[in-house]
C-alpha cells in the first residue's frame, strides 16, 4: 500500500523494479514523459476512488493527467489513448459519465481521443473502471526542462493554491460528514504552460512539474535531488484556500504533502520571475500563481520550509503514509 | 608483613584510566608522591595517566591504593594497572610532557560548577582575581564547551587565543598549585573580558526603558563603554534587568535570555518575543537559601542543587513565591538552578533578585552558541547581550532532573552530564553509533565498555536541529577517535535520524524498536544485562508491526524482546492533530469506551461539540487515524477529560497537567482487568469509562486524576505478576517518557515492590527519548556479541 503513497516508497520501487529493466537514456531521467524526434510521449493510468467526486471523475483525471504530463516537458499536447478496464455489472450510466467528461476536458485541452482499447474483467477483479491514457505532443519550441536544470537563485512558483484535489476526495472516500466549500482542481495546464514559456524567454524555465501524487513536497524534493540545490520555501507565500485549510486542520494533513491535479510548480530563473508570475495570473487558471520560495545552493538535496515561527523545518520525502513522530 | 621487603625499594609503571585529564589529576599525584616521599614521574597521553614511582614496596602500595581513594573530585577513576619495573635509582619527582601521537582514548570532562576555592578568590579584594567572571582550576571551570580536540591541552581549547600572563603561567607550571595545567586558566590581566552590546549586536547597549524601570532611573555611566571593566559591564548588565529589559547573556553552553523573575512585564515580554507560550521556564537563584525562598528544597534537592553538574531541579513551589504569573503559569513545580559559572554568581549577587534563565533559542532551534549567531537569531527578543570572548565550541543546553526517592530522575541529560561515559552493560565489540530518536534528541557513541551519550540535541525536524546534531556527531567521533563500524537506528522510517543511518556508506546497521530501546536504556543505566519485565509507556514508538505503539510490556534482554502486553489500541483521528489536541484522543477513548454512546454532558464533549462528531468520524473510519496502543495518548485523552487542555503548545503539557491535578492524598484508583493470557491487553477503555463515570457523579477532576494514576499503576503490576507467572521473571524495567511522571512512578514502584518485585528505574539517563541512544547502543553491542 505504501507503495502508492508517491513518497520514497514508490522511488524505490519504479528505480528497482522498472528502470532496472527498461533502462536507456530517454527513460533514465524519469521524467513526466519522454522527448525525441520533435514528439513527447507520455502514459499515466488512473485509479481513484470514489470515481466521482466534487469538481470531477476519473475521466477528467485521465485526460488532464495526461495533457498535464505533456505540457510539463513543454510540449503542445495534441492525440490521446485511451483503455478501460471495467468491472462487470459497472452501470452503464457510470461509464457514459465518465467518457462525457473526458470529452468535455478533451476539448478544453484542445486534444482529440484517437484510439482506444476496452477490457471487461470478472466482478470483483477490478474496483469499477480503470483508465489508462497515453498522449503525444509535439514540440513546437526548443526547451528543455528538467527537475535536473534547477539553479540556486531561481524561483519557486506555484501556478495556484494547494492541496483541493486530495482533500477533496479524502472527503468523498471517507464518507465524512464535513461540511466544506471543496472541489477538486482538475483542469489542463497547457494553456498555462504556453503562457509561461512565451513570456520567459529562452531556458529561463528550468523545471515544470505538475504537483500530483504526494503534492507539492514530492515535486521539489525531485528537484532538490536532481539538481543538487536546496530548495527554501516560505509558509507564508505558500497559497492554500481556507476551506482546505481547515479541512487539513481537521484530516490532520500538511497541504504540502496533499495531492493537486490542476496546479503546477515552475523553477524559473530568478530574473524572470515577475514576467513568470504575470503571465501565469494572465490566465483565470494561474490567477492564484506565488512565488513560494527560492533555489539556494546549501544544504544540497534538502528542502526547507520557513515557518512562520521563524524556524526552518526539513521537508522531506514521505517514505510511506504519514505517520506521527511525536514521542 | 616483613620488615625487610617493605623497605624494599622498587619501581612500579601505573596506567590510571577513566575521567583523569583536566580535573586536576596530575597535581594530585605529585603531591601524593612528594607527600611519601617517592620518585618517580607524571604525564598525561591519549589514554589517560601515566606514573612511575619508586620507593619502599609499602609505600609504593599505599600510593597506589590512594589513587583511587584519594582522587580530586571531578575525577572518575575506572581503571589503575601497576606492574613492575626495573629500579632506576632516579630522585626527584617530575611531571612530564603528553607524548605526541597515539591512540586517543583520554576522556573529555563535563563542564563544573565553580568550586568552593574559586569562589573564595572572586570575593577576596586581595586576590588577583577579585570579582573576575572567568576565574576557574582544575577542579572547576569549563570543559567539553570549550574543547576543540584531544588531549586535553590549551591549544585545543577555546582557550588557545589568550596568551598566560606571568602570574598565570606560574600557577599553571607549579605541580604544587591549585592551577597546575588547568587548561582555561586566566586572569584579568591576560583572560575573557566581558562586553555590553545593544540589541543590534553593537556596542554600547542602550540605557534601560525608564517607562518600564521599577525602581526608577538607572545610574549614569552605568552603561558601559567598550572599554569598561569588567565590573562597570556587569553593573550595567544588572541595572538593565533591574530596569524590566530581556538581556541575553553567553553562558557555558550557550547563549541564555534573562529576565528578572518577579518583574511582570519583563517575562511577559520574553515570552511574547521568543514565542513561547506556557512551557514553564527556569530560574535561576543565586543560592540554597534564595531556592529555599522559591520551593520547597530538601536535602537530596540540595544536594542536586549544589553538585558539581549543577541542573536545573524541579521543586515544588512555595505558594506566594514572589515570581511573575508567566515564569510557569499555573505549575506548581518549578526549575531552579543555582550559578555555576562565575559570571553568573557576579551577575546574580548585583540583580539581587532571581532571574529567569533560558535557552537562547526561538522555538525548538538549538541554543545560540557563537556570537553572531546570537545576535541573528535574538536580535529581536534581547534589549542587550552580555557576551565575553571565550568562544564556546560545542553546545550543551541545562540539564534537567526531577528528585524521586532522593535521587535524580534525569528529564534533560546535557551540560555537567555529557559526555562523562555510562558504563554498557555487555560491551561493544565493534564502535558504535547509535542515531536516537527524533524528538528531545541525543545520539551515542560507543566504545568497548563505555558509552558517550551526547548532549542534548534538540528536535530533530528543525533543519538548525539536524545540523546541530550531525556536526556533534562528527565532534564527538574526532574528540573521542572512535570510528563507528556498527549503526544502531529507531524503525520509524521518517524519523530524520533512522534515514541519516541508512545513508551512512560502509557500516553495518541494526534497526532497534523504540520501546525495547527504552527498555535497554533502564537496563544500561542500572548496569543490568539479564531478561526482565519492560514496561515502556511513551507517546509514541514505531511498533515492529507497523504500528504506533507506546503502551508496551515486554520480555526483554538486551538483543531481543517480545511484546508481552500492551494497552488497547485506538484510533488517532487526524494522526499529528491528535497529538496537538488531546480533546481529540478524548474523542477516540470516548467513543471507544462508551461503544459509540458518549454522554453528551461530558464538558469535554461539550466544549468541542463543534468538531467533534468529525473526529469521531475520522475515528471509526480510519481516515488518517492510525492506531495507537500509547499511554501518553492515553494521559492526554483524560487530561482533556479533567479539563486540563484540550490544545497543547508543547510536547506532553496536557499529561504534565495531569500529574499536576491529581490529588496526591488520594488512594482509590479505577479499576482495570487485564483480557487475554500472555500477551495480554490492558482496556484503557475501562480506566476512561470510570474516569467519565466519576465526573458525572460529581467528583473532583484532582480526585479523578489521581485515581486514573491509581489505577493504571494496579494495572502495570497486574501485567507484571501476570508475566511473572508465566515466565518466571522477578525484575522490571519502568521506562518511556511517561514514567519522568513521578506520581504514577512513585505508586507503581510501590506497588511492585508490595509484591516482591525488583524495580529497575532511571538515575543516569532520562526515560524519556533523551535516553534512547544509549539503550539503542546497549542493544547493537549485545547483538554484535551475538555475531
Ligand atoms: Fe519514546
Ligand atoms: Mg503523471
Ligand atoms: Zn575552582
Ligand atoms: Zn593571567
Amino acid at each position: 500500500l505504501a507503495h502508492g503513497a508517491g513518497g520514497k516508497a514508490t522511488h524505490t520501487l519504479v528505480e528497482a523494479v522498472f528502470l532496472e529493466e527498461f533502462r536507456n537514456p530517454l527513460l533514465e531521467p524519469l521524467e513526466d514523459g519522454a522527448v525525441f524526434d520533435g514528439l513527447a510521449l507520455t502514459t499515466d493510468a488512473f485509479v481513484v476512488t470514489p470515481l466521482f467526486f466534487p469538481g470531477g471523475d476519473i475521466g477528467d483525471l485521465a485526460v488532464n493527467g495526461t495533457v498535464n504530463d505533456l505540457a510539463m516537458c513543454g510540449a503542445r499536447p495534441r492525440y490521446l489513448s485511451a483503455a478501460f478496464v471495467v468491472e462487470e455489472g459497472f452501470p452503464v450510466a457510470d461509464l457514459r459519465r465518465v467518457t462525457a467528461s473526458m470529452a468535455a476536458a478533451a476539448r478544453a485541452a484542445g486534444v482529440w481521443i484517437v484510439t482506444g482499447d476496452t477490457k471487461v474483467v470478472q466482478r470483483g477483479k477490478a474496483d469499477g473502471c480503470y483508465i489508462t491514457t497515453a498522449g503525444v505532443g509535439t514540440m513546437d519550441r526548443p526547451v528543455r526542462l528538467s527537475a535536473a536544470a534547477a539553479r540556486p537563485g531561481d524561483a519557486v512558483i506555484v501556478s495556484g493554491p494547494i492541496g483541493e484535489h486530495g482533500v477533496t476526495v479524502m472527503i468523498a472516500r471517507g464518507e465524512l460528514d464535513i461540511q466544506a466549500d471543496l472541489a477538486s482542481d482538475t483542469a489542463p495546464l497547457n494553456g498555462l504552460t504556453e503562457r509561461l514559456l512565451a513570456a520567459c524567454g529562452d531556458g529561463r524555465v528550468r523545471c515544470l512539474r505538475d504537483a500530483t501524487r504526494g503534492g507539492v513536497a514530492t515535486v521539489v524534493n525531485e528537484i532538490a535531488g536532481a539538481s543538487g540545490v536546496a530548495v527554501v520555501l516560505d509558509e507564508d507565500a505558500i497559497p492554500v484556500r481556507p476551506a482546505v485549510r481547515g479541512a487539513c486542520e481537521l484530516l490532520g494533513l500538511d497541504p504540502l504533502y496533499v495531492a493537486c491535479e490542476g496546479r503546477m510548480v515552475a523553477v524559473v530563473d530568478g530574473e524572470a520571475a515577475d514576467a513568470a508570475l504575470a503571465a501565469l495570473r494572465s490566465d483565470p487558471l494561474g490567477s492564484g500563481a506565488a512565488v513560494i520560495g527560492r533555489i539556494a545552493d546549501d544544504p544540497p538535496g534538502l528542502v526547507l520550509l520557513r515557518t512562520s515561527f521563524g524556524g526552518t523545518r526539513i521537508v522531506d520525502l514521505l517514505v510511506g503514509d504519514p505517520l506521527p513522530r511525536i514521542c | 608483613m616483613d620488615g625487610g621487603r617493605a623497605g624494599e625499594r622498587v619501581r612500579a609503571a601505573i596506567r590510571v584510566e577513566g575521567t583523569v585529564q583536566g580535573v586536576g589529576f596530575r597535581p594530585f599525584v605529585y603531591g601524593l608522591a612528594t607527600r611519601l616521599g617517592l620518585d618517580g614521574l607524571v604525564g598525561n597521553d591519549e589514554r589517560g595517566v601515566f606514573i612511575e614511582v619508586e620507593g619502599a614496596s609499602a609505600l609504593v602500595g599505599e600510593f597506589t591504593s590512594a589513587l583511587r581513594d584519594g582522587a580530586p573530585p571531578l575525577a572518575a577513576v575506572e581503571r589503575v594497572a601497576a606492574v613492575p619495573v626495573p629500579v632506576t635509582g632516579r630522585s626527584g619527582f617530575a611531571v612530564v610532557p603528553s607524548p605526541p601521537g597515539g591512540r586517543r582514548r583520554a576522556l573529555v570532562t563535563p563542564d563544573a560548577a565553580t568550586c568552593a576555592d574559586c569562589l573564595r578568590e572572586l570575593d577576596d579584594p586581595a586576590d588577583r582575581r577579585y570579582g573576575y567572571p572567568f576565574v576557574n582550576c582544575t577542579n572547576c571551570g569549563p570543559r567539553f564547551t570549550i574543547v576543540t580536540d584531544l588531549p586535553y591541552d590549551r591549544p585545543n581549547t577555546t582557550m588557545a587565543g589568550f596568551a598566560m600572563c606571568g602570574d598565570c603561567e606560574r600557577e599553571y607550571r607549579d605541580p604544587a598549585d591549585r592551577r597546575f595545567h588547568a587548561q582555561p586558566v586566566c586572569c584579568p590581566a591576560c583572560g575573557p573580558r566581558l562586553r555590553l552590546l545593544g540589541p543590534a549586536g553593537r556596542e554600547p547597549a542602550p540605557p534601560p526603558p525608564s517607562s518600564t524601570a521599577p525602581g526608577g532611573a538607572v545610574p549614569k555611566g552605568a552603561v558601559a563603554d567598550g572599554t569598561a571593566s569588567d565590573g562597570a559591564v556587569l553593573d550595567a548588565a544588572a541595572a538593565l534587568l533591574r530596569a524590566g529589559a530581556v538581556v541575553a547573556v553567553k553562558g557555558l553552553g550557550g547563549y541564555h535570555l534573562a529576565a528578572v523573575a518577579a518583574c511582570g512585564p519583563a517575562v511577559a515580554a520574553l515570552r511574547a518575543r521568543k514565542r513561547r507560550e506556557d512551557k514553564p521556564f527556569a530560574v535561576m537563584a543565586a543560592d540554597p537559601e534564595a531556592a529555599r525562598r522559591l520551593c520547597e528544597v530538601d536535602e537530596a534537592a540540595e544536594r542536586l542543587l549544589t553538585g558539581a553538574a549543577r541542573p536545573i531541579v524541579l521543586l515544588r513551589r512555595r505558594p506566594g513565591a514572589r515570581l511573575a504569573p508567566r515564569v510557569a503559569p499555573g505549575d506548581r513545580w518549578l526549575g531552579v538552578m543555582l550559578p555555576y559559572t562565575p559570571l553568573h554568581h557576579l551577575l546574580l549577587r548585583r540583580v539581587g533578585e532571581p532571574i529567569v534563565l533560558t535557552s537562547g533559542n526561538l522555538g525548538d532551534e538549538p541554543i545560540a552558541r557563537d556570537d553572531g549567531e546570537a545576535v541573528a537569531r535574538l536580535g529581536g527578543v534581547a534589549d542587550a547581550f552580555l557576551a565575553h570572548d571565550r568562544p564556546i565550541r560545542a553546545r550543551a543546553d541545562d540539564s534537567v532532573v526531577r528528585v524521586f526517592r532522593g535521587g535524580p530522575l534525569p528529564i534533560r541529560r546535557s551540560r555537567g552530564y555529557a559526555p562523562r561515559p555510562l558504563p554498557l552493560p555487555r560491551p561493544a565489540p565493534r564502535p558504535v553509533l547509535a542515531c536516537g530518536a527524533e524528538l528531545k534528541h541525543t545520539f551515542c557513541l560507543a566504545r568497548g565498555g563505555r558509552a558517550f551519550v551526547s548532549p542534548h540535541v534538540g528536535d530533530l525536524e528543525n533543519h538548525e536541529t539536524f545540523r546541530s546534531f550531525t556536526e556533534g556527531v562528527a565532534h564527538l567521533r574526532r574528540l573521542l577517535g572512535v570510528t563507528p563500524r556498527l549503526v544502531a537506528h529507531d524503525l520509524h522510517p521518517e524519523y530524520l535520524s533512522t534515514k541519516y543511518a541508512l545513508a551512512l556508506e560502509g557500516v553495518d546497521r541494526t534497526g532497534v524498536q523504540h520501546h525495547h530501546a527504552h527498555v535497554a536504556s533502564c537496563l544500561a543505566d542500572n548496569g543490568v544485562a539479564g531478561t526482565v519485565i519492560g514496561v515502556a509507556f511513551d507517546g509514541l514508538g514505531y511498533g515492529a508491526d507497523g504500528t504506533l505503539w507506546g503502551g508496551e510490556f515486554l520480555v526483554a534482554d538486551l538483543a531481543g524482546f517480545e511484546r508481552a502486553g500492551h494497552l488497547a489500541t485506538v484510533p488517532m483521528p487526524g494522526g499529528a492533530a491528535a497529538v496537538r489536541q488531546p480533546w481529540r484522543m478524548a474523542a477516540a477513548h470516548l467513543d471507544a469506551a462508551y461503544a459509540g454512546d458518549v454522554p453528551g454532558d461530558l464538558a469535554v464533549v461539550r466544549r468541542n461539540a463543534g468538531h467533534w462528531e468529525a473526529v469521531v468520524a475520522l475515528a471509526r473510519r480510519g481516515v488518517n487515524a492510525p492506531l495507537t496502543s500509547s499511554v501518553g495518548r492515553l494521559f492526554d485523552a483524560v487530561a482533556a477529560l479533567a479539563g486540563v487542555r484540550d490544545v497543547i503548545t508543547y510536547e506532553g503539557q496536557a499529561a504534565a497537567g495531569l500529574e499536576r491535578l491529581a490529588d496526591e492524598d488520594e488512594r482509590d484508583g479505577y479499576g482495570c482487568r487485564l483480557t487475554g493470557g500472555v500477551p495480554f491487553t490492558v482496556p484503557g477503555a475501562e480506566l476512561v469509562r470510570a474516569a467519565a463515570e466519576d465526573l458525572r457523579a460529581g467528583a473532583a477532576p484532582g480526585t479523578m486524576a489521581a485515581r486514573f494514576h491509581n489505577g493504571l499503576a494496579a494495572a502495570v503490576a497486574a501485567g507484571c505478576e501476570r508475566l511473572r507467572e508465566a515466565r518466571g521473571l522477578g525484575t522490571v524495567a519502568l521506562s518511556g517518557g511517561v514514567f519522568q511522571n513521578v506520581l504514577l512512578l512513585e505508586r507503581t514502584v510501590a506497588l511492585l515492590e508490595e509484591r516482591g518485585f525488583t524495580v529497575l528505574t532511571h538515575r543516569r539517563v532520562p526515560p524519556g527519548d533523551g535516553g534512547i541512544s544509549l539503550g539503542q547502543a546497549a542493544v547493537a553491542a549485545a547483538r554484535d556479541r551475538l555475531g
